[in-house]
């Protein structure tokens, strides 16, 4: 029974369906009806032609969910009125099904979800469970949103922008429960890079494979953080960044510049440095002034704060954080870093316990208060 | 999305502005209070924000570890000077300031004569498990 294959042609069967003129809501009911009979079906009794097995059991499924004489009038004319289905790759299909899942009427968390059940396949139970919220929530969640893109017209190309929002979005969340939400947004952008020529969607995919590269080397085994210059590089999974360099460089040489490409040519320098010490500091400064003429964003500046703390020194780095907005999640945690740097341990100490005490996470919270831990220890208490 | 967590208390929150303690509302006053935070907590699972709701007993007692093979310390019921929860209800939604929307909404809770409590309640975040993609960027 291969899930990956059955996940795969989700969003082509679903698109045939809103072609022949289902609802969005309807289609994607019986899409997942359609699904859950494969997994029953299959394994004793596999189709030849998977993708038409599926088209034909979630159309019939469609069909018996709306089967009164009303229901069948109003889908008759609503097919009447659309135009003739030409001939379209499944890509393409694959793609308008991207940008209504990431359509802005909805709200991020929708748009996530909706995106993980129709373009990726997943069931509302697995969804539920890597958000750590009750199946019942994330059900409605996904019906509120399948009835909020249910009027939107399913013609016209979206912003990429939003697409490329949500799928990081996704790839962010990390994962629980038995769904990994980064290689699930990995495969995701894959998807839409093979369907869409864009720079940006490159920059994202090599963003996100040179980022997922270091996550073995990320948490030591009792799952404390390990900060990037104290990681194990052996551990850091060469394939996928090999990978992403070559999308980022793709990408870069067609001279259309965006904030993925930019963060990925940051973690590119990260990933390509043999040892921290290494590290081509000089030129991820660079980038980071790139990023903040694209952006205008105030945690590109604090993360340049630190880059230019480590390539000019600590008080360089300090003077640029001096222009950083104090109240930004993190900049207590970096001025510490930089005092520390500097040789002033009494006010690194102080600023690092004030950090823990602001962290957003726990695996962060842990690592700051350690790290005042270890600048307090044998200065008395 | 981010997780709150709403906290109602018996005790230790600042006073409601209408406080009259339960026990003197009328039974068709507590039943319309009930009624309200359980349409609540059903709007929100409608919305996709509810996680999880639940009310606790006003008895407690604080335990303590009193060293090995002997068995733990209680202090007995709470005395009057302690924090009393009530009860939590955890919402998950898409800013604080959506949390705080609806901290205020389940504040306004009928209670004696119809009125809302406008009782306070505690808004607290949840620290997320996982740490983000930024290990670079931080110390």
């Amino acid at each position: 029974m291969d899930e990956a294959l059955l996940r795969s042609l989700t969003p082509s069967v679903l698109t045939v369906l809103v072609r022949r003129g289902a609802d969005f809501a309807a289609a994607e009911d019986a899409v997942q009806d359609a699904l859950v009979e494969a997994l029953r079906v299959w394994p004793a009794d596999p189709p030849r032609d998977a993708k038409g097995w599926l088209v034909t059991v979630a159309w019939r499924k469609f069909l018996d969910a709306t089967r009164s004489d009303l229901a069948r009038r109003r889908r008759e004319d609503r097919v009447e009125e659309e135009p003739a289905p030409g001939p379209s790759s499944s890509s393409d299909d694959t793609l308008q099904l991207y940008f209504l899942c990431a359509h802005p009427s909805l709200t991020p968390a929708s748009a996530v979800a909706l995106t993980l059940r129709a373009v990726g396949g997943l069931t509302t139970r697995q969804i539920a469970e890597a958000y750590l919220v009750p199946e019942a929530t994330m059900a409605q969640r996904i019906s509120r949103a399948k009835r909020t893109v249910s009027r939107v017209r399913f013609d016209r190309p979206g912003d990429v922008a939003t697409v490329l929002r949500v799928l990081y979005l996704v790839f962010n969340e990390g994962y629980s429960g038995d769904v990994d939400l980064a290689a699930e947004a990995i495969r995701l952008t894959r998807q839409l890079a093979a369907a869409i020529d864009h720079p940006e969607v490159a920059g994202l995919l090599a963003l996100m494979l040179l980022h997922h590269a270091r996550r073995a080397a990320r948490t030591a085994s009792d799952g404390s953080l390990v900060p990037l210059a104290e990681q194990d590089r052996g551990r850091w999974d060469t394939a996928s960044i090999a990978e992403g360099v070559v999308i980022l460089q793709t990408a870069l040489a067609r001279d259309r510049l965006g904030e993925f490409q930019a963060q990925a040519a940051i973690a590119a320098l990260h990933a390509d440095a043999p040892t921290a010490g290494e590290t081509d500091w000089v030129q991820i400064v660079e980038w980071y002034d790139e990023l903040a003429r694209l952006t205008d964003s105030p945690v590109v500046r604090l993360n340049r704060a630190v880059a230019v703390g480590e390539a000019d020194g600590p008080r360089a780095g300090l003077a640029a954080l001096a222009a950083v907005d104090s109240s930004l999640p993190r900049h207590t945690a970096v001025a510490a870093y930089l005092h520390e740097r500097d040789g002033d341990l009494a006010t690194a100490a102080r600023l690092y316990a004030e950090a823990a005490r602001l962290a957003p996470n726990l695996a962060e919270r842990d690592h700051l208060t350690r790290q005042a831990a270890r600048l307090n220890a044998g200065r008395g208490r | 999305m981010a997780k709150y967590l709403l906290l109602k208390h018996y005790r230790g929150a600042p006073a409601a502005v209408n406080d009259v303690p339960m026990d003197r509302w009328t039974p068709e006053e507590i039943s319309a209070h009930i009624q309200y935070m359980r349409d609540f907590a059903e709007r929100l699972e409608k919305t996709g924000e509810y996680v999880d709701g639940q009310a606790l007993a006003p008895e407690g007692s604080w335990v303590r570890y009193d060293g090995e093979g002997r068995p733990p310390v209680t202090d007995g019921p709470f005395a009057e000077t302690k924090d009393l929860i009530a009860g939590w209800m955890i919402i998950d939604v898409d800013s604080h300031e959506r949390a705080v929307e609806l901290a205020g909404e389940l504040s306004a809770a009928p209670g004696a004569g119809g009125k809302p409590i406008h009782e306070w309640l505690e808004v607290r975040p949840f620290l997320a498990a996982s740490p983000t993609t930024t290990d670079e960027c931080h110390p």
